[in-house]
């Protein structure tokens, strides 16, 4: 069953369309991830839905009980629509204490004060403030108002919880931490989640399916975090999903030849369709690298030791692709190379794509 | 709590804008429309050319010229004395920084026509102390310096007024990159090229911005050039409305030249607010960031005794003579006496507390009315801050612009603005009675409140109230329980901002008193005007106090809230 419904949304500002005819359904229970680009429109449609923002034409249905039907006239305020939301900023209240800001969406809803008490105080116990309600924010680290601010919109039990880039904030480790921790929770309390993010590692991490929009607030593929890294549905997704590698290949009868050059591409599968010019795209770390004579030849043009991994740039016949490495691998295989080495590149996996399609994805 | 609940809210946003548009039309925009529409419509059509040839009667004509001199004059003077004070504070090392920059704040605080009765006393060429000090025992034959005059005028305003350029100048070197003067020396730039080429071009904005502050005050300013002016025939705009409408008694003629003087300062203080919101949003003052840093400092050497010494003879001529004297007559049994302390005593402050009914009722007069208005202001300046800041509803655009309206219409626009729109004409009459001068005080005060709880609803970012929106709270739920009490230091400040200045209010209650509602600024002008010096001395001192308390309170209060 779906818990959010989305037909046909338009959204603009008067200069710039953000949203147009979007359509998207979430799976009550799911932990659905919305990955895009900055400035995509992703937080615009998160807004949407908590209805601090009206879409131009369109229906939103929660538990298909529609909040907004603009040919009706429906707009149900935010406050009536039952949902938790945290923000990027956190938005909690400095003039409250934990306590207090935990308790009020219990106290709008008039809930008898014993009862408020305990569901506080379990809740402070569950994201691991214990000890902490007494405090004000501004005695608090960002993770640990981060979490007051993720308890202030589980303990009102909503059925959808909507997190706004909750974690961008963070530093690195704490931000690891805090999205397993998310994940738990949703888990525990059975919330359907909708994570809003432009960090695609979050993305994986926690979904169980993940949409990716593009810079055009279009919606280019829905599906698990699997579906989304093995099969891109195209050249955007792939991009967005990794640094990605592209070389030129370019078709000679049946024969698909590297860059300029005239060595063959050496991949069993080739590229179904007529035309031309072709793009074999793949990650840095879907190469391999080998100083036996398999494969392509290329030369060594940039060599950087980054600690654990070791980091080339290869050119192949006019073509550049990357790669990366252990370090300790490099040194067994005999890899530690420098600028102007010769060596042999093969592939693990590949994806081809026709060049035409690739115009604004590719930045070299 | 996790249910949908299907009920549409009612036009809050609607109606707090609506609200917000009500006040200040009734308030603001209605009035001094009512100037411009009297200024050029006269006899059922538009009289363009009656209203050039009110200007160019001999004594309109003239105080157009006064009021222009005037403002002129001390805008020069006090933007070399501002600026020159707010390096030597910021940039030197003269000693006792800290205490001078204080004192050189203080004329913020004191109203200047109690300052220009001080110095009537003083210099006023037969009867002032110093000149009679010149005349008796240094064998002068006449006065050494005549008060009465454009540069007397122009002197005493600039003590005043100084302050508004010293205060932005200061903000500006205190927020300067020391780096951009770092970097200049570094390329081998002496300190003289640095002050010329990269100091001055930066602090340049807050200079003319400060300067044309002092313009609009000046132009439009009554007090000095009522105490000091009037005695030698010199007018400004404000003062000769005055006279007009008070002369005559609000004859249709005085009404009219009124309207077209003010119609003046109404396009005067436009122009002027214009220049400096240019001035102000131009490139060049982003390089003043909000930071503060640790400026160079020049090193004085030989001059730092002698500047020193100079600040303190500054500031003891400018700021603790003038309230000495006022003090000291203050407490004479007789004007005229000499300052021996047989002839001084506390009689005059029992008698104007305790006894005489039209102080005392000034007194309390001032306070009510200072304080109704600053209650009134602060909360209507909240709601309309709001709508400006914070919501997102259609027709916000008309409340921006009446909102910029209170910050340049002129105290004496105001005051006849409110005698056109509410006396009668419009089915309500509040002439004569404490309402009128209630509404001006609103009017008046209304750019402060707005400036403060913009200031602070700024602070508050949207997320915390959407935030509260989601936990369910309506919008008024938000509003209570997270907007006020966030915004509360903001209101606080509004409040003082409002109440203390109105304590000493001129400009517009002297248009606007009626015997019974005189409040402490008329009362003490008019009781010097009637040659009470003493009493209004007196009088003078008291305010002098209440509004040295007010102001330590405020300083209490906003290091408390933090603001």
């Amino acid at each position: 069953m779906d818990i959010i419904r989305m037909e046909g949304i338009t959204k603009g500002y008067p200069d710039h369309p953000v949203l147009n005819d979007l359509t998207l359904s979430i799976k009550k229970g799911e932990c659905f991830t919305l990955l895009g680009p900055s400035g995509c429109g992703k937080t615009v449609l998160l807004r949407l839905i908590a209805g601090f923002e009206s879409p131009e034409t369109g229906k939103i249905f929660i538990d298909d009980i529609p909040v907004n039907d603009m040919e009706e006239g429906i707009d149900v305020p935010p406050e009536n629509r039952g949902l938790g939301v945290v923000f990027q900023d956190y938005a909690v209240w400095p003039h409250m204490t934990v306590f207090e800001n935990i308790a009020y969406p219990l106290k709008i809803a008039n809930v008898p004060k014993d009862e408020i008490q305990q569901r506080v105080m379990e809740m402070v116990d569950i994201v691991g403030m214990k000890g902490l309600d007494k405090r004000y924010p501004s005695e608090l680290s960002g993770g640990q108002q981060q979490r007051v601010a993720l308890a202030r919109a589980l303990v009102g039990k909503p059925s959808l919880m909507l997190l706004d880039e909750p974690l961008s904030n963070l530093d690195a480790n704490l931000r690891e931490e805090m999205r397993f921790e998310i994940k738990e929770l949703q888990r525990k309390l059975g919330v359907t989640v909708l994570y809003v993010t432009h960090d695609q590692e979050i993305g994986l991490a926690i979904s169980d399916r993940v949409a990716i929009m593009d810079e055009n607030g279009v919606i280019q593929q829905i599906g698990t975090p699997w579906e989304i890294f093995e099969q891109p549905a195209n050249p955007f997704v792939f991009n967005f999903m990794g640094i990605a590698n592209f070389i030129d290949v370019r078709r000679d009868g049946t024969n698909f030849f590297v860059g300029t050059g005239t060595q063959p591409m050496p991949w069993d599968e080739k590229p179904e369709g007529e035309a031309v010019d072709w793009v074999a795209a793949f990650r840095p770390s879907d190469v391999t690298i080998s100083r036996e004579d398999k494969g392509l030849h290329g030369i060594v043009r940039r060599a950087n030791f980054l600690g654990a991994m070791m980091d080339y740039l290869i050119e192949i016949d006019g073509a550049f692709l990357r790669t990366s490495l252990e370090t300790h691998h490099a040194i067994a295989r005999d890899l530690i190379l420098k600028a102007g080495d010769t060596i042999n590149v093969q592939f693990l996996s590949l994806h081809w794509f026709e060049k035409e399609t690739l115009k604004g994805v590719r930045n070299e | 709590m996790s249910q949908v609940k299907t009920k549409s809210s009612f036009g809050v946003a609607q109606l707090i804008l609506f609200l917000s548009i009500a006040v200040l039309v009734v308030v603001v925009a209605f009035p001094v429309l009512l100037i411009l529409f009297n200024a050029f419509w006269v006899e059922d059509h538009f009289n363009f050319d009656g209203a050039i040839m009110i200007l160019q009667q001999p004594a309109t004509y003239q105080a157009l010229k006064n009021s222009l001199i005037i403002a002129a004059m001390s805008t020069i003077g006090s933007t070399i004395v501002g600026t020159f004070f707010a390096w030597l504070v910021t940039r030197t090392d003269l000693p006792h920084k800290k205490f001078m920059k204080a004192m050189f704040l203080v004329p913020f605080m004191l109203p200047s026509f109690i300052g220009a009765m001080a110095w009537k006393m003083l210099l006023s060429p037969n009867a002032g102390f110093i000149n009679q000090f010149f005349m008796q025992h240094l064998g002068f034959t006449g006065p050494v310096f005549n008060i009465y005059s454009y540069l007397g005028i122009s002197l005493v305003e600039v003590m005043y007024l100084f302050p508004f350029v010293f205060i932005q100048v200061c903000g500006a070197l205190e927020r300067m990159d020391p780096t951009l003067e770092e970097s200049a020396r570094i390329s081998g730039a002496g300190l003289f090229t640095i002050t010329r080429k990269i100091t001055i071009p930066l602090v340049l904005p807050s200079i003319l911005s400060g300067a044309l502050l002092i313009m609009l005050y000046s132009m439009a300013h009554f007090g000095t050039v009522a105490v000091l002016g009037i005695e030698n025939g010199i007018y400004n705009i404000p003062t000769l409305i005055y006279e007009r409408i008070h002369q005559s008694g609000g004859s249709f003629d005085a009404i009219r030249t009124g309207t077209v003087l003010a119609t003046v300062l109404v396009i005067s203080a436009a122009l002027i607010i214009w220049a400096q919101r240019k001035i102000l949003g131009s490139g060049h003052y982003q390089i003043i960031g909000g930071k503060s840093f640790r400026p160079m400092e020049l090193k004085l050497r030989g001059l730092r005794m002698p500047m020193m010494i100079f600040c303190f003879l500054y500031i003891g001529f400018t700021i603790l003579l003038p309230t000495v004297v006022i003090f000291l007559v203050g407490s004479l049994k007789t004007y005229g006496l000499s300052f021996s302390p047989e002839n001084l005593s506390l009689d005059n402050f029992k008698f104007i507390l305790f006894e005489y009914a039209v102080t005392r009722d000034a007194i309390v007069n001032s306070v009510t009315l200072g304080f109704t208005a600053a209650i009134i202001t602060m909360f209507a300046g909240v709601m309309i801050s709001y709508v400006i800041v914070k919501m997102k509803v259609r027709g916000k655009g008309i409340l921006e612009f009446l909102g910029m309206l209170p910050f340049s219409v002129p105290g004496s626009v105001i005051a006849l603005g409110v005698i056109l729109a509410w006396s009668g004409q419009f089915g309500v009459n509040f002439y004569n009675t404490v309402w009128i001068i209630l509404l001006a005080y609103i009017a008046r005060y209304m750019a402060f409140s707005l400036k403060a709880n913009s200031a602070a609803l700024e602070q508050v970012h949207d997320s915390l109230v959407e935030a509260s929106r989601a936990c369910g709270a309506t919008m008024w739920q938000s509003l209570k329980d997270i907007v006020l009490p966030l915004v509360k230091p903001g209101m606080l400040a509004a409040f003082f901002l409002i109440f203390l200045p109105s304590l000493r209010e001129l400009t517009v209650s002297i248009m606007l008193y009626a015997p019974t509602t005189r409040t402490i600024g008329v009362a003490i002008y008019t009781l010097n005007e009637d040659g009470e010096t003493v009493i209004s001395a007196a009088l003078a001192a008291i305010a002098l106090i209440i509004i040295v308390i007010g102001q330590f309170i405020i300083n209490h209060f906003s290091k408390k809230a933090g603001v």
